[in-house]
Parts: structure tokens; C-alpha cells; sequence
């Protein structure tokens, strides 16, 4: 089993052409960064606003309660009943980014309004008592002491849309998707078992690059009140 | 001065926090607002700064009424200080000082100068300014709080609880900084707390507060602590009232006597008995030695340290508690060095503190 | 209707399939993450590489992990039990946390009051400290058996039968009731489950609904 997969992965046939990897790498990596983009230009600001205002909230719950669809019928209704109104191409990719933007949603807006939620009630009234506009408490008080919680949520939703967006190619996206899905369908273990590998290793670095380089965003001192509780 | 004129404040839900006071805290002094949970004190401060608005009513700093007044304004020209100081955890300590002066617009240097002098102030070292509030105690961080509401030097300050979250004597020792502070700064001061006593220590005027929000009585501390108006007034003030009320009883000229003392590492006759004053070099009180119990030279680790020491010019309770404390019966009496002066017995002062006036100043 | 008239049977099955697929995991995974979350809660070092590790392995796709599953234990590629073992590594990489937080969450007077009460290290965990991470623990095994049961349809992909082969079915062969059903029967058993675990939860801590009286 392993053989098959390597020799698939070493084959330099793999890694080339519009069925390549890097292409399939880079498809992916793009449906990702697009997506999680848009979910985060919708949820962030609304979160943000749900904790700030404390308005608001069964949007929250909703977005929690969306988890219960299982994500691979969301995919296919989608698919079926988006996609005939659009022609060609688009009939498989536009369900299936709409329903990758839909699911980096909750994650997102989760974070950032538990962020917001969960900052330090003294350090808000005070944000208030010493004359700080709403705007200004979002901006200077609010949005930097969420940012652990905010920035997780992102992590999440990259992870989820990472994921989600393999499955979406048995609705026909493109991206690493296609090794498992088209191996699976013509019985080659060596492309299944070589996308899986590389999905998952994607997977890891991609959150292991989001760990390391978001980490600038949070404040020392939020990180050294967490490493006290 | 601020002015609460007629304020009352009903929540949405019915309940009345604050009804129809009226009360002033005059320019350049400290009025403690002081009752049990629910007697509506923190809402009454937070008409101040416009954190809440009254229902009915206004307050007026310096006959401005703030309603008139844009919020953040007028909260970017008052001090505020909480209980738990509610420092910016994102922000080092030096910019958490600097957060008014830099809403208001200064340049960075001058942020930079104000906060540093400013912690200064509170007693902050300047290791401190580039740490995060998570690295400092609780009596830190307060401070900080303190410096913070400083900053812009404000002419009014409002403290809600700013010393209930530390350790007693943390605490005192806060209070006593602060109250150095305001009298440096001649700062207005409103400040709350459910603590009697410290509303008694700190307060030029104290104003007790009770359930339902309305005002009981205000007065300055001695005479709220020889007249309370009620019984509610009375039970609230607790305890040794009396005794503590001559804490604002300056002693008149008590007869001193002189004591015969033993220098540290003297030696004790041997045939030598009651309590012999064992002072240092410059005659300043150590501690009491019983003859008989000691003999040879008098060591440190030897002295009974029970006796506190009242200041010449301190108040009928400090000549009294050293009377009471000292294992001799006789108080010692000092000057503003620390050095002895002589002793005085109980019934001495008691006999002061009948010839002393009782304070009859403050109003209901 | 029609649809599902004639095809309830295969409904039901599908669903049976799909509960053990999805819930076995999550009682095995409890299993191995309460000593392991206790390990996290009980000695600091050991908190950040059991959190790290469950993180990384929560981070890899379902579709991914179902695949590569063989080449660990040595099952053949349709085998279900992939299915469960994938299933058990991310219930437990969710659970070590919520364990070891639960745990944490636990007042210290409390277990400081059981210590000095001359309650032995494991009769305490059993009697005191497990019984009040409950809340905590359950929240966390909600959290689980919902997105178990939305990933476990994804195995319809690798050939293993459960409800989302109603999703998969019912899309190649565009039957929109056979899709709906897949849909609404994935939602029914992970409420069902997530309310079942909510109910248990109560069950066991009697005290928490007498705070809820007295505070109401």
C-alpha cells in the first residue's frame, strides 16, 4: 500500500500539467483564501458588533446550530438545486464556494463574538469612564483583547473550508479533492491514498503557519494572562 | 464642586436606585458616598460622568449641568477609578497611563513624560512602565488605575471602590498614599465604598446612603460618628463610635510626665522592679523591659512591644490607645521625630476628653 | 413521501449504521480521554503536548483520515471500522481538552476540602472531581457527537454504509426526497443525540438544578 503510494507521489507525471499537483495545490490554497476572505468580511464585523452590543445573539446560536447539517448534503443541495440555473463551469464551482462560505461562517462569527464577549467587564466600563467613543472602545479595547478567541475561530474555519473544500470534489471543484475522489471512483489507491497525504499535510502546515504568524496579532499581555489561568 | 440636584434614577424594570438626592462635594475635597449593597451609591457616581442618566434631575460640575455636555468629553476631564482598576490587559502599564492624554491629542513625548512622572506619583517604579497589567499585583494595578485617571490631570475624580479588592493592608496603605495625593492636588473627589471606615478615614464628607436610594444624612465624619440620625445610621456606623469618634478629637496639652528610661544595651539593676521605657541613642521609644524579669544588658529580642505611640499633636484616640496599650499603664507621647516627650495615664486623658468639646460642626 | 414510504426500512438500517458509527466513537473516545485529560489537568507539562497532539490530529480532514486509516491499522480500505477509528481519534482529540479544562474548572477549596476530609487522590477524582467537570465535559461531548455524525456521512465517499449514502445516492441519481431525508435524518440523530447527552448531563448533577431554583 505505502509502495503504491509513493511511486504515484514520485511519479513526475503527478506533478505536472493542469492535473498536477502544484496546480491542484494552488486551486486549493485559492478556493480557501477567497473563501475564508468573504465568510471573514461577513462574520467578523457582525460578531465584533454581536458582543459589542450584546443585540443580536441568536445569530450566534444559529450559526452553532448550522453544525448539525451534515456538510456533504449541504454540498449536494446545493449542487443540484443552484447549479442548473448557472451554465458550465460555474454550475460546479459557485454551489459549492457558496456552501464553503456558509460553513467558515459559524466559526468565525463564534470567535469573534466570544471574544468580544469575554473581554475583562472592568476594562470595558473603564474603556467608557475615560471617555472613549463606541467606535474608539471597538477599535482600541474590544477588538485587541478578542483577538485570541477571534483569531481561533479563523483557525477553524480555514481548517473546516481545508477540508470541506476536498469533499467538494465529488460535486466537481477542483483542488487536491480531485486525487481522492477520482482514485476512489477508478479504484487507484496509489492517487487516493497520495492526495490524502497531501490534504492532511496541508491541513497542518496550513494551521501551522496560521499559529505562528497570527501570533503577532495578539497582545504579550493577553498571552501571559492566558498562561496564568 | 458638584452638585446632584434632585437626581433619582428608576431602572426600566421599576426598581428605584436612586431617589431624589440632592447633595454637594465641594471644590478640592473628598466626599465618600457609603452605604449597604443596593443603596443605589455606584449609580449615583455614575451620574457624574454620564454613565448613567438620571430618570430626573441633574448634576452640575461647577454649575455646568452634563447633561449639556458630550460624554466623552466630558469623561475624557474626569478621573475614573474602579474596583478591579479595569486596566487594558493588551496594553503595558505605561500605556494604560497614557490613555486620555492620547485621546486627547497630545504628542508622544509628552505622553511619555506625563506617564512616567505620573507613576512616579503613585509610587511606581519607572522598571515598571513597559510590563502588562497581568505581571503586577492587585495593589499595582491599582495604582496604575489611580495614575491612569490622573493623567490628564483632571479636576474631578470619581472612585468607585478603587481599595476593596486588596488585602487589608495593602489597602490601608493605599489609602493613606491617596489621601497625601488629593490633599497635594486639591483634587474633587466623589468617591464610593460600602467600608464605614473607610469613608470615615478618607472622607472630608461622608453621605450614607440606604436601601431604596435615598440619602440618610450628610456630615463630615465626627459628627456623623457622635450624631447619626437614625437608627439604620447608627447600626450601619457599627461599634466603638465613641471611641473612634475621638479620633477627630485633636488632643488639647496633656500633662506630660518624664519617664526614666533605660538606653538599648544598658543594664537593668538587679534589684529593680515595674516597667522601665528603653529607648535608642536619640531617645527614640523601643519598647518596655519589666525590672526583675531582665537582668543584665537589655537585649531587643527582651522588649514588650505592646505600646503604640501617640504623636503630641495627634488626636485624644492616639493619646488614649497608647495609654490603654502600654503593659505600664502610661502612654507614650512623642513629637513629630519620634522622640519621647514623656508619658500619660488613662485617666488623664479621660479627664481631657471630658474638658474637650464634642464636635457639633457638618449638617443633616 | 412516496420516496420514503417505500424505502423506510432501508432508513432505519441506514440510521442504526449511522448511530454505531457515530456513537461508539464517542463512548471509546470518552474512555481514553478521561485519563488522558486527567493526565493534562494533573501535571502542567503534560498539558501542552496532549493538547498539541490532539490538536494537530483534529486538524486532519475526515475524508483524508478515512483513506489513510489503513496504512495504521491495517484494515482494508471499505472496512467500517476505519470509520470508527477515525471517529475515536477526533472525539478524543476533542475530549483530552474539555477533560483537562473540566477538570481544571474545578474550584481548588473543593478539592483542598476533600484532601483535608482524608478523601484518598482517586476517591476524589471519582466523588468530587469528576462528578462537578460534568458540566464542563458534557459540553464537550455535544460539541462531538453533533460534528460525528455530520463527518460520518462524509464515508459514504469511501464505500461504508450509513445515512449519507441516502445524501450520496440521492444526488447521482437527482432524487431530491432520498437527499432531504439523508439531510433531515442526519439533523434528527445529532439533536437526538445532543439532547440525549444533555439529558444525561442533568441526570447527574442534581445540585445544578437546585442552584437554577434558587437563583431563578
Amino acid at each position: 500500500m505505502i509502495p503504491t503510494i509513493w511511486s504515484w507521489l514520485t511519479n513526475p507525471a503527478s506533478w505536472s500539467g493542469p492535473d498536477g499537483i502544484p496546480t491542484r495545490l494552488i486551486e486549493h490554497l485559492g478556493y480557501t483564501l477567497a473563501v475564508v476572505a468573504v465568510a471573514a468580511a461577513v462574520a467578523i464585523p457582525l460578531g465584533v458588533w454581536v458582543g459589542h452590543s450584546g443585540r443580536a445573539r441568536w445569530l450566534v446560536s444559529l450559526g452553532n446550530a448550522l453544525r448539525a447539517v451534515p456538510t456533504l448534503g449541504l454540498l449536494f443541495a446545493a449542487t443540484l438545486v443552484i447549479g442548473p440555473r448557472l451554465g458550465g463551469q460555474l454550475a460546479f464551482v459557485v454551489p459549492s464556494i457558496a456552501v464553503l462560505v456558509l460553513l467558515a461562517i459559524p466559526p468565525l462569527l463564534a470567535g469573534a463574538y466570544a471574544g468580544v464577549e469575554a473581554v475583562d467587564p472592568a476594562a470595558r466600563d473603564a474603556a467608557r469612564g475615560v471617555g472613549m467613543s463606541g467606535w474608539q472602545r471597538i477599535r482600541q479595547v474590544e477588538l485587541p483583547c478578542a483577538m485570541p478567541l477571534l483569531l481561533s475561530g479563523l483557525r477553524a474555519a480555514v481548517l473546516q473550508v481545508v477540508a470541506t473544500a476536498t469533499i467538494a470534489a465529488y460535486v466537481g471543484l477542483g483542488g487536491l479533492g480531485r486525487y481522492l475522489i477520482d482514485g476512489l471512483a477508478v479504484g487507484d489507491y496509489g492517487q487516493t491514498g497520495g492526495g490524502a497525504l497531501l490534504v492532511a499535510t496541508v491541513a497542518l502546515l496550513v494551521d501551522g503557519v496560521l499559529a505562528v504568524g497570527l501570533r503577532g496579532l495578539i497582545s504579550p499581555g493577553l498571552r501571559l494572562r492566558a498562561g496564568r489561568a | 464642586m458638584i452638585r446632584f440636584d434632585q437626581v433619582t434614577k428608576r431602572w426600566p424594570d421599576g426598581t428605584l436606585a436612586v431617589d431624589d438626592v440632592s447633595l454637594t462635594a465641594p471644590t478640592g475635597q473628598i466626599t465618600v458616598l457609603v452605604g449597604p449593597s443596593g443603596c443605589g451609591k455606584t449609580t449615583l457616581l455614575r451620574m457624574v460622568n454620564r454613565m448613567v442618566e438620571p430618570t430626573s434631575g441633574d448634576v452640575y460640575i461647577d454649575g455646568q449641568a452634563v447633561s449639556n455636555q458630550s460624554p466623552a468629553a466630558l469623561r475624557r476631564g474626569i478621573g475614573y477609578v474602579i474596583q478591579h482598576a479595569g486596566l487594558f490587559p493588551h496594553r503595558t502599564v505605561i500605556d494604560n497611563v497614557g490613555t486620555v492624554p492620547r485621546l486627547l491629542g497630545w504628542d508622544r513625548r509628552r505622553i511619555r513624560d506625563r506617564s512616567m512622572e505620573l507613576l512616579e506619583r503613585v509610587g511606581l517604579g519607572a522598571e515598571l512602565a513597559d510590563r502588562y497589567p497581568a505581571q503586577l499585583s492587585g495593589g499595582q494595578q491599582q495604582r496604575v488605575g489611580v495614575a491612569r485617571a490622573l493623567a490628564a490631570d483632571p479636576p474631578v475624580m470619581l472612585m468607585d471602590e478603587p481599595f476593596s479588592a486588596v488585602d487589608p493592608v495593602v489597602r490601608g496603605q493605599l489609602q493613606e498614599e491617596f489621601r497625601r495625593l488629593q490633599a497635594d492636588l486639591g483634587t474633587t473627589i466623589v468617591f464610593v465604598t460600602h467600608d464605614i471606615d473607610e469613608a470615615i478615614n478618607l472622607g472630608h464628607q461622608v453621605a450614607v446612603l440606604r436601601v431604596g436610594g435615598q440619602l440618610a444624612q450628610v456630615a463630615d465624619p465626627a459628627y456623623l460618628l457622635a450624631h447619626p440620625v437614625d437608627d439604620t445610621v447608627a447600626a450601619f456606623l457599627g461599634r466603638d463610635r465613641g471611641y473612634r469618634a475621638l479620633g477627630f478629637v485633636a488632643s488639647p496639652r496633656l500633662p506630660l510626665r518624664s519617664e526614666e528610661v533605660l538606653l538599648v544595651g544598658e543594664s537593668v539593676a538587679e534589684d529593680a522592679s515595674g516597667w522601665r521605657l528603653v529607648v535608642d541613642e536619640e531617645r527614640r521609644p523601643l519598647g518596655w523591659v519589666e525590672g526583675g524579669r531582665v537582668s543584665g544588658v537589655v537585649q531587643i529580642a527582651d522588649l514588650d512591644l505592646g505600646g503604640t505611640l501617640a504623636p503630641v499633636d495627634g488626636s485624644l484616640r492616639a493619646a488614649l490607645d497608647a495609654a490603654l496599650s502600654a503593659p505600664s499603664g502610661r502612654g507614650v507621647i512623642v513629637d513629630d521625630e519620634g522622640i519621647l516627650l514623656g508619658t500619660v495615664r488613662a485617666g488623664e486623658v479621660l479627664d481631657a476628653i471630658a474638658a474637650a468639646e464634642r464636635p457639633e460642626r457638618g449638617n443633616a | 413521501m412516496d420516496w420514503l414510504a417505500q424505502s423506510y426500512g432501508q432508513v432505519l438500517d441506514l440510521t442504526w449504521r449511522h448511530l454505531i458509527l457515530a456513537g461508539l466513537p464517542l463512548l471509546i473516545g470518552l474512555a481514553v480521554a478521561l485519563p488522558l485529560g486527567y493526565a493534562a489537568h494533573r501535571w502542567r507539562a503534560a498539558y501542552a503536548p496532549l493538547v498539541t497532539i490532539s490538536g494537530l490530529l483534529y486538524t486532519i480532514p475526515s475524508l483524508a483520515l478515512f483513506i489513510l486509516m489503513p496504512l495504521f491499522i491495517g484494515t482494508r480500505i471499505l472496512d467500517p471500522v476505519n470509520v470508527v477509528v477515525a471517529m475515536t481519534v477526533y472525539t478524543v482529540a476533542l475530549l483530552v481538552r474539555t477533560v483537562a479544562d473540566g477538570l481544571d474548572s474545578v474550584p481548588e477549596d473543593v478539592e483542598r476540602a476533600a484532601t483535608a476530609m482524608g478523601l484518598g487522590r482517586i476517591r476524589t477524582l471519582l466523588t468530587v472531581e469528576l462528578p462537578l467537570a460534568i458540566p464542563v465535559i458534557a459540553a464537550g461531548l455535544r460539541v462531538a457527537a453533533v460534528s460525528n455524525v455530520s463527518i460520518v456521512s462524509v464515508a459514504s465517499l469511501i464505500g461504508v454504509a450509513q445515512l449519507g449514502d441516502l445524501l450520496t445516492d440521492g444526488y447521482n441519481r437527482v432524487i431530491m426526497p432520498e437527499l432531504v431525508t439523508g439531510i433531515m435524518a442526519c439533523i434528527l440523530l445529532a439533536l437526538a443525540l445532543d439532547s440525549l447527552i444533555l439529558v444525561l448531563a442533568r441526570m447527574l448533577t442534581p445540585w445544578r438544578r437546585a442552584r437554577e431554583v434558587v437563583s431563578a
